[in-house]
């Protein structure tokens, strides 16, 4: 029998401070109060004197409280029968369905050995164009989607959820709004997609230590899932929360902020959950998608930096599309070799043309005359956003590419788009060659 | 020596605070036991009887009374035969084997052993018995994969030895006694082919250090022309995330004339050392037609993997580095990225309450910069051999911001700048080094007139670009229009280079010097182009049969074809050249 404290020495935020002895650092306790139990973690440790994050926050916890040690980190439950299911951020159901409390698992566990790791080889197909053809999602990788708040980056989540060609779906939804919640269950409910999804929703109304826990619990269970062979992709909404969750605590703790509030360890506390990313050798994978949204659309701000620096690329969602300038998913180069030969040097030659485009909409917008050039890619970049860019366009990969070409051919000849030579005698339309011949 | 041992009183992340009676030095290695567990930590502050150390592994399950057992020894290194091709990670465990023992995930608190001590070496003496000798000498040498490596007297020794023994030719493992030696008072050591080196001491067992003056090749048209690095030097690459700082380091560390190189994977993405782990045994060194593992370590501290290991993870790098280079060789250090190493020791400032500085990092953040990129160099052996290492480090600034601390610190240590720019990788232009503001402190490998003279038609292209955002296309003459339209054509034909083309990729100094007197053809001569869309024309097309040139094989059939084709597109055009070339002319 562990021995329980009834005096809690200080309550500071989220954070109380008890005198315990025979206590680990990071281990699990109880805190039983007035309005019901909670869980805490230890977090600091000084002496005798024992500080622990309460999970379901330090209000209405008075200094006569229990506090009841389990002797063991943070656990989630592992099995089949997660799936479909909806939990809290500390593993509570949430859909009146049974607790679960068989074949615990440890969260946050130790991290992949590099030498284990293999490089990443599969596409995850979405049937966006600007995914798929301009920046391939890839087995194994980890992609925030910048955004400013308003953007329909829930939508953009809850379509790749319903069309991602992978095993399982995992959300983990931090300071989620309750609309927000609703709308994913209804809609992969709808889409007959939620037996293949487990959600772990802590929502804005929630304590917000539970905000914390939320990465770690889905990545623990993504974790086990890829170990037996399924491809799970993670989807995590909103990041810059749970940095915001840290933040607080962190101050809480009197810990010295380094930028803008942000504790100095915010790059390798945000590390240590995307590099859960992983392609098991011979067993399943582990793919990220991440929501973060940029306070004031600033990518300067700590939060969205210090992502960019450990996902393998971005994309951009900006005026409900998504943006090609800024986007860029680090790991197409491996996948978009082998899915068609015109694929790279396609992606690249559009790209670029778009940028010129910008160019002369920006010469325009200015009242400079057009000349002929600026009229083609005037032309070019209102067909690339339609046909391209917009949200609602849903087409495989290789219908895309065909398209691409076609929007090419409508707007140039084939030397101003500086393609090789091979491929456009290649990949061309035919009938516009055949409509020049005949000119 | 005697272990101290003291107990855990306080922890607070991956700090923990201990209390000893015994004599304890900074810097000094400690394991705390958990259970069965001995984990590894480094004394970083002591006060009265309380040390602060920070540990090297997750501190998950450490409990208040928890032994500490202090060696009193520094963090070290295990230098001999057998480094080369290893992955280790900060600690220089080696991986691989790691993950033979412990599957998928690395488990704390194992330690193994850093050079195989099964492998037997083919010990041949360069000394005999009654030779004279000090630290650095070499004892004798075995072969490891192309190179000689040489047995060497410890860099710790300090003063005269002599041989009493010495191993005769035959094969032995690193642990075996090579050699006795018996300095001045008459006391004898004993050698073995391996010994332990202090990561944060550089080993200075050379004659002098001399100024770096031979261009490091580096294959990549834009480094090699106008931003060159000398062998021993030092150059950073700072840059905003997705400029391509990783894939820049890549593609150097594949293609780079020197001997050997060694990758710090420090505190980044562990799928970006994945990529050099698997691809680089299968890729061929082209100068030695062995695999380009042959040539390579990799030190890899990845971004999930414990924070204080980061920051040894740089140390160990320069260190077997530095090991090398007595050896004469030429050692290229990537470092990726120092910025990671930089928030690590903020990270550990800020949990021992120091006072903060500028965005929180410590006070000695520059001088802690500086004496590492000092620790390159092209140094004399005493032998009259040269060997240097050069260190390259890239820095990731918070928001892409130059002016952050980190970059500013290194930028004033080292001698080239390659500062990447958004707008350029925005635009695809790859290596997006922004050619107008790096900078190198070295010299080319073109003729330094020449190069001049291309920069100078990059700059005016620059501007006159900028003015037709303003004043617009026509508003600009035609003689304006073509210097834009020259910058346009040297910075999509020569600095822009495709790392994915196998030929593009890696460009010799012959090819370089080759193209570019080409291009200076086209950048100081007179065209007969009347209008402005005659000449856009003119220059997509002849933009286009050069990327086209790029892509074919050095004087292939092809090559040579492809280059008659633009010699005569360029001559159906030029009239003349422009008076502004004199400068280079002259040469």
């Amino acid at each position: 029998m562990r021995k329980v404290y009834s005096k809690i020495e200080s309550i500071s935020g989220n954070v109380i401070t008890v005198t315990a002895e025979g206590v680990n650092y990071n281990d699990l306790a109880v805190v039983t109060s007035a309005h019901g139990e909670s869980l805490a973690n230890v977090i600091r440790m000084n002496g005798e004197s024992v500080s622990l994050q309460v999970f379901s926050g330090g209000r209405g916890v008075s200094t006569g409280d229990e506090v009841r040690f389990l002797g063991h980190p943070m656990q989630v439950s592992f099995s089949e029968n997660l799936l479909g299911r909806i939990f809290t951020g500390s593993g509570i159901p949430r859909d009146n369905g049974p607790a679960l409390t068989d074949n615990m698992i440890e969260i946050g566990g130790p991290s992949v050995n590099p030498a284990k790791r293999i490089i990443p080889r599969n596409m995850i197909r979405t049937g966006i164009p600007m995914i798929d053809v301009f920046n391939s999602l890839v087995e194994s990788q980890k992609l925030p989607i910048f955004s400013v708040s308003g953007e329909p980056y829930n939508e953009l989540l809850a379509r790749i959820a319903m069309q991602a060609e992978v095993d399982m779906i995992i959300l983990g939804g931090m300071g989620l709004k309750y609309d927000d919640y609703l709308y994913f269950k209804e809609t992969l409910e709808e889409g007959g997609a939620m037996s293949r999804t487990i959600f772990f929703v802590h929502t804005a109304a929630d304590p917000i230590v539970e905000c914390l826990l939320v990465p770690d619990m889905s990545l623990a269970v993504a974790e086990r899932f890829a170990l037996e062979g399924k491809k799970v992709l993670v989807l995590l909404t909103d990041m810059t929360n749970f940095a915001d969750a840290m933040k607080e605590i962190a101050i809480t703790m009197e810990q010295v902020p380094s930028n803008r509030g942000y504790p100095g360890d915010l790059y390798s506390q945000l590390a240590s959950r995307y590099e859960k990313a992983v392609d098991f050798e011979g067993a399943g994978s582990i793919t990220i998608l991440a929501v973060t949204t940029m306070p004031g659309d600033d990518v300067t701000h700590p939060v969205p930096d210090n992502t960019g620096y450990i996902t393998e690329g971005q994309y951009y969602l900006r005026n409900g599309r998504i943006e090609p300038f800024g986007s860029l998913s680090r790991l197409k180069q491996m996948v978009n070799k082998d899915s068609r030969e015109d694929h790279r040097a396609l992606m690249d030659g559009m790209i670029k043309l778009y940028a010129a485009y910008k160019e002369s909409l920006e010469k325009k917008s200015m009242g400079f005359r057009m000349s002929e050039w600026d009229d083609k890619l005037l032309k070019y970049g209102d067909l690339f956003e339609n046909q391209m860019m917009d949200l609602s366009v849903n087409i495989s990969l290789e219908e895309a590419l065909n398209s691409g070409w076609k929007i090419l051919a409508d707007s140039f000849t084939p030397e101003e788009t500086g393609l090789r030579t091979e491929l456009i005698n290649s990949f061309w339309p035919k009938e516009r060659i055949l409509e020049k011949e005949s000119n | 020596m005697a272990k101290n041992v003291g107990k855990i009183v306080g922890i607070n992340g991956n700090m923990v605070s201990v209390e000893t009676d015994g004599q304890v030095s900074l810097n000094e290695v400690g394991y705390i036991l958990v259970g069965e567990q001995k984990l590894k930590a480094e004394v970083i502050r002591i006060t009265g009887k309380r040390l602060e150390l920070q540990v090297f592994e997750a501190t998950s399950g450490i409990g208040i009374g928890n032994t500490v057992e202090l060696t009193g020894d520094l963090l070290t290194v295990e230098l001999g035969p057998g480094l080369l091709t290893q992955i280790y990670d900060g600690l220089q465990n080696p991986l691989p084997e790691l993950a033979e023992q412990c599957g998928f995930f690395l488990q704390r608190g194992i330690y193994l052993s850093a050079l195989p001590r099964k492998t037997e070496w083919d010990f041949t003496p360069s000394v005999i018995i009654g030779d004279t000798v000090t630290n650095g000498d070499a004892l004798g040498t075995v072969p490891e994969g192309k190179f000689d490596h040489r047995i060497m007297v410890p860099f710790g020794l300090k003063g005269n030895y002599r041989v009493k023994e010495i191993k005769s030719p035959g094969k032995y493992t690193v642990d075996t006694e090579m050699a006795v030696v018996e300095d001045e008072n008459g006391k004898t050591h004993s050698l073995s082919m391996m010994f332990n080196w202090p990561v944060k001491r550089a080993i200075t067992s050379y004659a002098e250090r001399l100024k770096p003056v031979k261009p490091m090749i580096s294959k990549i048209r834009i480094v090699d022309t106008f931003l060159p690095v000398s062998l021993g030097g030092t150059y950073c690459i700072p840059g905003p995330f997705g400029a391509g700082k990783t894939v820049l380091q890549q593609v150097t560390s594949k293609h780079a004339e020197v001997d050997i190189v060694i990758i710090a994977a420090c505190g980044e993405r562990a799928g970006e050392v994945v990529e050099t782990l698997k691809e680089f045994p299968e890729l061929i060194d082209p100068q030695t037609g062995k695999s380009l593992m042959e040539r390579t370590i990799i030190i890899c501290n990845t971004s999930s993997m414990p924070v204080a290991a980061r920051e040894a993870s740089v140390y160990t790098a320069v260190t077997l580095a530095e090991y090398y280079r007595q050896m004469g060789l030429n050692i290229l250090l990537l470092a990726d990225s120092t910025s990671r190493w930089a928030q690590a020791m903020r990270e550990m400032s800020g949990r021992l309450e120091e006072i903060p500085g500028e965005e929180a990092f410590p006070a000695y953040l520059e001088s802690v910069i500086a004496s590492f990129y000092e620790r390159a160099g092209l140094v004399r052996l005493r032998t009259g051999e040269f060997g240097s290492v050069t260190i390259g480090g890239t820095v990731s600034p918070a928001g892409g911001n130059f002016e952050e601390p980190v970059t500013q610190a290194t930028l004033k240590v080292v001698g080239a700048f390659h500062g990447l720019s958004r707008e350029r990788s925005d635009a695809r232009k790859y290596p997006a080094i922004h050619p107008l503001e790096s900078w190198s402190k070295y010299s080319s490998i073109i003729d330094s007139n020449k190069v001049e003279y291309a920069r100078d038609v990059l700059f005016r292209g620059n501007e006159v670009g900028q003015m037709m955002k303003v004043v617009g296309e026509e508003g600009t003459s035609i003689d304006d229009f073509l210097i834009y339209l020259k910058a346009d054509f040297l910075d999509y034909v020569y600095l822009q280079q495709n790392s994915f083309d196998p030929v593009d990729a890696a460009v010799s100094v012959e090819r370089q010097e080759y193209l570019f007197d080409i291009l200076l053809d086209v950048l100081s001569g007179k065209f007969n182009l009347e209008t402005k869309s005659d000449a856009r024309q003119f220059f997509n097309r002849l933009r286009q049969s050069f990327l086209d040139f790029n892509g074919s094989e050095w004087q292939s059939d092809d090559f040579k074809k492809l280059e008659k084709n633009i010699l005569e597109m360029i001559n159906d055009k030029k009239i003349g050249k422009l008076e502004d070339t004199g400068i280079f002319q002259k040469v």
